[in-house]
């Protein structure tokens, strides 16, 4: 049996990948009588609705809009409020007005973009400083506070403040937003959805139409990427499906576009950032108030989520005694932004980044240096929301990426390179992580699963995390294979559904192994547990005779070494009248958190890493490339190191493309104008790191109770790309004096970079 | 001279041949593959030719094989060829082809949904044996897109790919008659019969290669009324590689005119690596991007920068034209209704003379450039005798620097620079600011200028 946990398992669907093979919803066979549906989109940032018409034509089967919406016209994820078609108002440029239902794709699609729109528009609110200026949020200013910063700041023997930005992101997944509703008896809907969030879709079909939660039956086989963006984003998609499913008795497939997508759905928050930080003549920190502004767009969405979370890591691996973050959600006309791996953390890490720059700059003092005396340790071992940093591993990850990645040899090398090169320029950077596992909110952190044994022995699985590319299903099969000791070959993972496990969280967080892992290893340890009672008494043995191992089941009692195979035992069962099948429950121990106080333990575990960056600027016209990469990470004791190594190089890259090439740009009207790949610059292959060296964290198994010791790697090293921030300050810093710091802000375009040289040049 | 208005598109798919009546043939080849022939496993990813989802291969008569874009690609273009999807490189037995197999081997899949797209350009990249360093792997990657793995397992994937055997092509009977496909669709076979298309169907769109007009069809979703597609016209094919020039006629595609290209101006190696992508290059033209007349064309500043002409031909006769006087305003050529363009000619560089270029983005690959410069100098006794600077992405037009182009053989590189200011009035948009893009038009001068002193020396990120 080589195929359990800590195995390099491939990813399940690789070869249907290859060949083409595996299904997305688009490809799924479409009953006679499919419609197609379009959306309206609002061409106004903001304004008052007075009317949308679709003139009738060709194949157009009904145009839906507010007022046909039998339930509530409610689409929001926590909040309330946020219409699936605006009703007497629209918020932002890309707001779905209505839907047009046809026959064919095209009709649908000719008749929306025929559409007569009405609006009277109003003045807009468009950047983040308009924002806080109108003082126009989302929610309340939310604030973590430990300690007395203001007198610290007084009292500290040195003070600075800064001011940056860094903007958003958008998904990019490959499979655009779509949903496939197919009516049922009875008003039931079943939707093929590609969604993070099945539960979610569920409910929120459900509310629209005005119908119970056990109608609606959400499933997802696999999406073509997700990243967060398939969280709340995917549930109106399928909602709006589901409505015209049901208004018309056809099964409907909605379908976004590209330039629908980019423009109708939310994107990473945009963030702006002013801080004064004390500290003393060595560069340690003693006090930090930091204002940490989203661009949360035009509703609530998920925006509590992530600025909570930018504000719990804006510490990130440095201990701070007395500490002030306060995150502001801005309400503008724009996309509504919402989760994107790593959910504000990204956003949160690069305060201290900056700021530790600029310390280091002022005291003439190696930043890497004032970085490791900040962290936090057995002095300082206390996050400023309360949480003990345990299991610490900072020393570990990045004594061993100084070590991986030369660190001092290259430091010198590159000074010296500098000195003598005028036009091209190298920069270094260095960066640690800690990221909070667990959902900020202690009651999503549950998860069920369903496994059967069938009596030839062979195992269905089915539990409630989605399959988007991160390999859960391979890693759940695989804790299956390791409680039954059987080949992975026995175990079908099976799509997620509603109507299988309910009442799940999203697979965001990172958390879809921990959560589902644990549930399905219960699911499957019931089981194993009826098997073992059954068998000792059909063998006459003692239930602790009973061995599983190596797709055989042994009976190793005193005089007999009887050995069945695990499907005769299966059989036996049967015949035996035992049941082989079973559902499997976890909830996150330990966790536990006062949102309003923004004090507790929010997080189970934290997860630690480190990465160095090197990059080449041209002095000329900004260009910047990522020569080399070295990346630490901690996996705890990893489930599965193939899909691991997946995560960790897909993320860093993806991080990359934030904090470099990817502009999300709006013209003075509020209107997205990069709305597909030509005008979005998502990192090609030539932009990963030339040189990219990667590797888990040796012999490091969880220190909390997880499933087979391992941590979740999904969102933490994508915030190792703020290496290549760090090094473009670097190099950028390598034009000046050298005792200049950088305001370079996010994305740090070609544009962006030599503007930061020319304004350091003088 | 049309055969008949019946015409049916025939090519051949996966070695079978295919007959295809009754639909557009502007429909594009992917929504025929996955609509009408329920072939899913190639994706949309974009429907703008960006993302490499739908990539599938042309084989070639001659035994080349290149990836290309079925989003982009109208059926009526199809006729005449041999394609081969993902599905077509399963065994008869229904195993995977070794770059399947090698693919997933690799852990170089994620969510999967870009991955027939990137098999397809492995397996083109295959079969072209090409030796599988990093630069032409990163060459052949340049138009596929990949949201989740960060590339490195693909580019492994891509370093084992040599040695396996691809099928032949297998393209169906040249056509002896030229075909009309839905009335709409004419695919001349001759200059006379395309000239004489051309002026009695004014509101007709002369399609080449399609990979800007098969947005129309692909991403608006509103195909022109007409098309004639000049891509069998045997006149438009010509490419003549001359002692004194070069001439290309204007249907041929990037990928065939590369190699000479490259050999007669080697800068334009690494320029050309990054005009679009090898699936673009694979179907789009040079006389196609003069034809478009945008802005950000690439290739009108090399052109420009060459002092190419452009050879046009009517029923009226034909005339050449300079290219500094063949874009008139935006998207306006100097070309009249009833004109196409033949061909194009590029003299050689003579003794003396180098050619620079240069093309700043966002993104290294597949990106359209904030600023491209093209820059022939003529130096003579170590004296820079003769110029030629032209620029895209800052005018209306792809134009030459004038103003630059006479301060420099005066006054030298900063009075050219200071110059720039006079020549060009660039537009804020999305891929950079007016001020960004004068101030990089003015460094490029500078690059040039350290270019010309030392050769030797890196002046990019690209070559550390």
């Amino acid at each position: 049996m080589k195929s359990g946990v800590h195995t390099a398992q491939r990813h399940d669907s690789a070869l249907k990948h290859v060949t083409g093979q595996a299904l997305y919803i688009d490809d799924m066979p479409e009953p006679a009588g499919t419609l197609h549906a379009a959306l309206v989109l609002s061409p106004i940032a903001h304004g008052r609705l007075r009317k949308v018409a679709v003139p009738p034509s060709p194949g157009v089967v009904a145009v839906l809009d507010a007022r046909d919406i039998p339930g509530k016209n409610d689409v929001a994820p926590v909040g309330s409020d946020e219409p699936l078609f605006a009703t007497d108002r629209v918020f932002y440029a890309g707001q779905p007005l209505a839907m047009v239902v046809a026959a064919t794709l095209d009709a649908a699609r000719h008749a929306a973009d025929r559409a007569t729109i009405e609006i009277d528009a109003e003045p807009a609110i468009l950047d983040i400083e308009s924002a806080l200026a109108a003082k126009a949020y989302v929610q309340a200013p939310q604030t973590l506070l430990r300690g007395d910063p203001d007198s610290a700041l007084k009292s500290s023997p040195h003070c600075l403040s800064a001011e940056f930005t860094v903007g958003g992101q958008e998904h990019f997944y490959l499979e655009g937003q779509i949903a496939f509703a197919l009516p049922g008896e009875d008003g039931d809907i079943v939707v093929h959805t590609s969604t993070q969030h099945p539960t979610e879709v569920q409910h929120i079909c459900a509310r629209l139409l005005g119908c119970d939660f056990n109608r609606i039956t959400a499933v997802v086989r696999r999406l073509g990427g997700g990243f967060g963006g398939k969280e709340s984003n995917a549930s109106w998609v399928a909602g709006a499906a589901a409505l015209a499913a049901n208004h018309t008795g056809k099964p409907v497939k909605l379908r976004l576009p590209r330039e629908v997508d980019m423009v109708a759905t939310g994107k990473r928050h945009p963030f702006l950032y002013r801080y004064t930080v004390g500290f003393d003549g060595a560069g340690r920190v003693l006090a930090l108030d930091a204002m940490l502004a989203a661009d949360a767009g035009w509703s609530l969405d998920l925006t509590p989520g992530v600025v909570a979370r930018a504000l719990t890591h804006t510490d990130n691996a440095y201990w701070i005694p007395h500490f002030r973050a306060v995150g502001y959600a801005c309400r503008t006309h724009k996309q509504s932004n919402t989760a994107f791996r790593g959910f504000g953390g990204p956003q949160g890490v690069v305060v201290m980044e900056d700021a530790l720059d600029r310390i280091a700059h002022r005291l003439g003092r190696d930043p890497v240096e004032v970085r490791t005396l900040n962290f936090y340790d057995g002095e300082g071992d206390e996050t400023p929301f309360g949480q003990k940093v345990e299991g610490n591993l900072l020393p570990r990850v990045w004594a061993a990426v100084k070590h991986e990645a030369d660190w001092a040899r290259r430091r010198a090398e590159i000074d010296a390179f500098n000195k003598t090169s005028p036009v091209l320029k190298r920069g270094l950077g260095l960066f640690p992580v800690k990221f909070g596992i667990s959902f900020n909110i202690p009651h999503m952190n549950q998860a069920g699963a369903l496994v059967h044994v069938y009596s030839d022995g062979s195992i269905r699985l089915n539990h409630g995390g989605t399959e988007m590319g991160q390999g859960l299903f391979i890693k759940v099969a695989q804790v299956v294979a390791e409680v039954f000791k059987v080949d992975i070959g026995r175990i079908r993972p099976s799509a997620t559904s509603t109507a299988e496990v309910p009442n799940t969280s999203p697979t965001a967080a990172s958390t879809g192994s921990d959560l589902n892992g644990w549930a399905a290893f219960e699911a499957a340890n019931t089981i194993k547990k009826r098997m073992i009672a059954f068998a000792a008494e059909h063998f006459g043995a003692a239930e602790s005779e009973i061995e599983f191992a190596d797709n055989t089941v042994r009976i190793a009692k005193p005089g007999s070494n009887r050995v069945v195979s695990f499907n005769e035992l299966a059989k036996l069962c049967y015949l035996g009248r035992v049941s082989l099948s079973s559902t499997g429950y976890y909830k996150t121990p330990k966790i536990h958190w006062d949102g309003v106080k923004m004090k507790g333990r929010p997080f189970f575990y934290f997860s630690f890493g480190a990465a160095a960056a090197e990059v080449a600027i041209d002095t000329l016209t900004g260009e910047s490339r990522v020569l080399r990469a070295d990346l630490v990470q901690d996996c705890g004791t990893s489930l599965n190191p193939a899909v691991d190594l997946g995560q960790i190089e897909g993320a860093f890259v993806q991080g990359q493309g934030w904090l470099t090439s990817e502009e999300l740009w709006w013209d003075k009207e509020g209107r997205l104008r990069t709305v597909g790949p030509s005008t979005y610059k998502i990192p090609g292959s030539r932009d990963a790191p030339a040189i990219f060296n990667v590797r888990m964290l040796d012999n490091a198994p969880n220190t909390e109770a997880t499933i087979f010791r391992s941590k979740a790697v999904g969102e933490p090293p994508l915030l190792l790309a703020t290496a290549v921030w760090n090094a473009l300050k670097d190099a950028i810093a390598a034009t000046g004096d050298g005792k200049t710091a950088v305001r370079l802000d996010a994305p740090a375009t070609p544009e962006r970079i030599l503007a930061a040289i020319d304004k350091l040049k003088g | 001279m049309f055969s008949r208005m019946a015409d049916t598109i025939r090519f051949t798919l996966n070695g079978q041949p295919v007959d295809v009546g009754g639909l557009s043939p502007m429909t594009t080849l992917l929504d025929w593959l996955r609509d009408h022939r329920g072939l899913k496993g190639t994706k949309e990813g974009c429907a703008e030719g960006d993302c490499g989802a739908c990539t599938v291969v042309l084989e070639r008569a001659d035994g080349q094989h290149e990836a290309m874009n079925s989003c982009i690609a109208m059926l009526g273009q199809m006729d005449g060829q041999s394609i081969r999807t993902i599905e077509g490189l399963l065994g008869k037995d229904g195993t995977p082809h070794p770059v399947q197999r090698v693919f997933a081997e690799s852990d170089a899949t994620q969510c999967g949904f870009c991955t027939p797209g990137f098999v397809m350009t492995a397996y083109a990249f295959a079969a072209g044996g090409e030796p599988p360093a990093l630069e032409t792997i990163h060459d052949a990657l340049a138009g596929n897109l990949c949201r989740c793995t960060g590339y490195r397992p693909i580019v492994d994937a891509m370093k084992k790919m040599t040695g396996f055997a691809t099928e032949p092509a297998a393209p169906p009977a040249a056509r002896t008659a030229s075909p009309a496909f839905d009335g709409t669709f004419f695919a001349p076979r001759s200059l006379d019969e395309l000239v004489a298309l051309r002026a009695r169907y004014p509101e007709a769109l002369l399609l080449a290669g399609g990979t800007d007009l098969g947005l129309l069809a692909s991403r608006s979703r509103t195909p022109p009324p007409a098309a004639i597609h000049v891509s069998h016209v045997p006149e438009l094919n010509v490419v003549h590689a001359g002692d004194r020039h070069l001439t290309f006629g204007a249907a041929v595609s990037y990928a065939c005119a590369w190699p000479i290209l490259v050999e007669a101006f080697p800068a334009l190696r690494t320029y050309l690596a990054r005009l679009g992508s090898r699936q673009i290059r694979t179907m789009g033209t040079i006389g196609g991007n003069l034809g478009n007349a945008s802005p950000i064309g690439d290739m009108p500043p090399v052109l420009l920068a060459l002092d190419g002409k452009v050879a046009l031909v009517s029923r009226r006769g034909a005339r050449e034209v300079p290219l500094d006087r063949f874009f008139v305003g935006y998207r306006e050529t100097a070309l009249a209704a009833d004109e196409v363009i033949q061909s194009f000619t590029l003299p050689r560089l003579r003794a003396g003379e180098s050619f620079h270029c240069d093309k700043v983005s966002k993104r290294r690959d597949q990106d359209i450039s904030a600023v491209a410069g093209a820059y022939r100098i003529r130096i003579e006794n170590g004296r820079i005798e003769d110029a030629r600077l032209a620029f895209g992405g800052m005018a209306a037009t792809p134009k030459r620097a004038s103003h630059a182009e006479a301060a420099l053989l005066k006054d030298g590189f900063d009075a050219a620079r200071a110059a720039l200011a006079q020549d060009f009035q660039p537009l804020d948009d999305w891929r950079g600011t007016a001020a960004y893009r004068l101030r990089v038009a003015a460094n490029l001068l500078r690059r040039l200028e350290l270019r010309l002193a030392e050769p030797r020396r890196p002046v990019e990120v690209e070559a550390l």
